[in-house]
């Protein structure tokens, strides 16, 4: 009998831990195949950030590292030019990235790292109980912003992608969703694209990934879907920021 | 053949000659000779790499990232930078990495000034940074020792899979002297069984330092703690001057050794039988050696460019056994070897 789908050889057996509905998985899922279809498994490093995210490392069968909050670009920065040829994957949520970690970010993609992040934005905070984030909306009700994102206090959503593309240096920078297959697909082409310029040498590659937090928001599974669609996505615009060939150097 | 060199040039080229040719930090006086040496040297280095960080918090962590490849790299920066990197040193300890952080103290509280000082004493030795672990510290006296005892940083950091700190207070980072190098230094370890150099025909490897079972997480500070023992019975390292004898043994590191060597001599000279132990290993500190000490000297005095740190391991060491004192000056104010000697008649 012919096989006709089955599990990458990136990922190992283990069962996600991550709640039902949960972006993760789907996003783990893709990466994984975006390894294998480009031969790179035997090169990766991914980093596992702080966050639901900690223990992405249980389930990649390539190397793993364990990053503090917020400090993956710059961990990321150390493997790749320790080891240039090497395949660097920062996979980090929205309080990572764009909270604690907005310095190590801004400059990791100043400088042009050679290496790609996967950037979760679910607009809430996962492992620590359903917090305010940088990306949570305005009105937006967490655990502590129980009244709604107030933007006189606690001011607007940061847009990653937009910022980061208003740099020099990055290669490639797109932000997908996972609400449907459409955009799924979109997801899983714009992280091989993005580890496919990486191998090539062309520069520091960013990919948004939108996804559901069931959990923390208070919804199932189906209801998160629809609030991405209704609420998250007009606030962040799917599409490719950033994609730029490299001039050639005379 | 000698050469005069700064302390920050001396512990450059020395790192460069024991293979560490990965270098992340960020600005900060007076250790800038390190950074700017680096950005000379690095780029012409096959394999090498000088990255100006965009902080301390990233210095460390990219020394993190490339330790994790199991090849040799540093930082270094001085007291408020090292602050920064607290959090980071403790994320290597718990993950074992062989990071070498050169931490050459200033003047502080808060932004302080750029004079020498060795009040960060405390933070290198007792943790600073979060959770149970400890740094290997290593505390230079001359431009010799910042070379001679970089290459060590970098051998017990492999050996031991630890983060392990050079603290030389700012006046030997700043200072000239001869120096004798070696061509190279050789790195005999191999880290292939845990380094992240892909998982080709092996399992992947994991770097981390996060257990959730309390049982889990508890077992592992054990095995940490075992080496840390190991550590402090093969690894103390200290010198004695004149203390065969000695009734009044001063402790002294770095540059105040040097002074205390000198009203050591002058005691001497009034007939008072005066010695000096100097811990070349801040941690794990020369207990044993202060210990033995007691039970022949009246008293100890702990000389120090602050208001008083390492004094508490003095004291800890001799354990109520005899009187510990100490004398120190603040600022950037080095202790002369008249307010040293006034010190040891005081207590006489």
């Amino acid at each position: 009998m012919q096989k006709v789908f089955e599990r990458p050889k990136s990922l190992n057996e283990k069962a996600f831990h991550y709640c039902p509905g949960c972006g993760h998985g789907i996003v783990h899922r893709m990466i994984a195949e975006a390894i294998d279809e480009l031969g790179l498994q035997e090169r990766t490093v991914l980093i596992s950030p702080v966050g639901c995210s900690v223990f992405a490392y249980w389930y990649f069968t390539t190397d793993n590292v364990q990053a503090a909050h917020g400090r993956a670009p710059a961990v990321g920065t150390g493997l790749k030019r320790a080891n240039p040829n090497s395949i660097v994957i920062s996979y980090q949520g929205d309080g990572d990235l764009a909270s604690s970690g907005t310095a190590e970010i801004i400059h990791a993609a100043a400088r042009g790292e050679n290496f790609t992040v996967v950037f979760i934005n679910n607009a809430i905070y996962g492992m620590t109980g359903g917090q305010m984030a940088p990306t949570t909306l305005v009105g937006q009700t967490s655990s502590t912003s129980p009244y709604g994102r107030d933007p006189k206090f606690a001011g607007h959503p940061i847009h990653v992608s937009e910022m980061l593309a208003t740099l020099k240096a990055p290669r490639y920078i797109e932000r997908t969703a996972t609400n449907n297959v459409t955009n799924l697909t979109r997801t899983k082409r714009a992280i091989k694209k993005a580890l496919d310029l990486q191998n090539k040498g062309e520069g520091f590659t960013f990919v948004e990934v939108l996804c559901t937090c069931p959990t923390n928001w208070g919804m199932d599974p189906n209801e998160a879907v629809d609030w991405m669609e209704s609420s998250l996505m007009p606030e962040y615009p799917l599409g490719v920021f950033r994609d730029v060939t490299k001039p050639e150097v005379k | 053949m000698k050469v005069l060199m700064k302390g920050n040039e001396a512990l450059s080229e020395a790192a460069i000659r024991a293979g560490a040719t990965l270098y992340f930090g960020y600005p900060i006086t007076p250790q800038n000779e390190v950074g700017e040496y680096m950005s000379r040297r690095l780029p012409t280095i096959p394999g090498g790499a000088y990255i100006q960080a965009e902080t301390e918090v990233a210095s460390i962590n990219m020394v993190y990232g490339a330790t994790s490849t199991g090849r040799r790299a540093m930082t270094s920066s001085s007291s408020p930078g090292i602050s920064l990197m607290m959090e980071g040193i403790s994320y290597c300890a718990g993950a074992e990495l062989p990071a070498v952080i050169v931490s050459i103290m200033r003047g502080g509280p808060g932004l302080g000034n750029i004079n020498p000082e060795q009040a960060d004493y405390f933070q290198a030795v007792k943790g600073g940074g979060h959770g149970s672990y400890r740094m290997v510290v290593l505390a230079p006296s001359s431009v010799q020792e910042m070379a001679d005892l970089t290459v060590l940083a970098f051998d017990l950091a492999d050996q031991y899979r630890n983060p392990v700190m050079v603290a030389a207070d700012g006046n030997l980072g700043q200072m000239m002297e001869p120096v004798e190098l070696a061509e190279s230094y050789p790195n005999r370890f191999d880290h292939s069984s845990w380094a992240l150099t892909g998982a080709k025909g092996r399992e992947g490897h994991t770097i981390t330092s996060i257990y959730l079972e309390a049982d889990e997480m508890e077992a592992y500070i054990h095995k940490l703690y075992a080496k840390y023992a190991e550590i402090e019975q093969k690894e103390t390292r200290h010198e004695e001057y004149l203390t065969e004898d000695a009734e009044v043994v001063i402790v002294a590191y770095g540059i105040v050794s040097r002074v205390v060597r000198s009203a050591v001599e002058q005691l001497r000279e009034e007939g008072i039988k005066a010695g000096m132990v100097r811990p070349i290993t801040l941690w794990p500190f020369p207990k044993a050696a202060l210990h033995r000490l007691a039970s022949q000297a009246k008293f100890f005095l702990s000389c120090e460019m602050s208001m008083g740190q390492m004094v508490e391991d003095v004291m800890l060491s001799v354990d109520g056994l005899r009187p510990v004192y100490f004398y120190g000056r603040s600022g950037g104010n080095v202790p002369t070897p008249a307010e040293v000697v006034a010190e040891v008649r005081k207590r006489m």
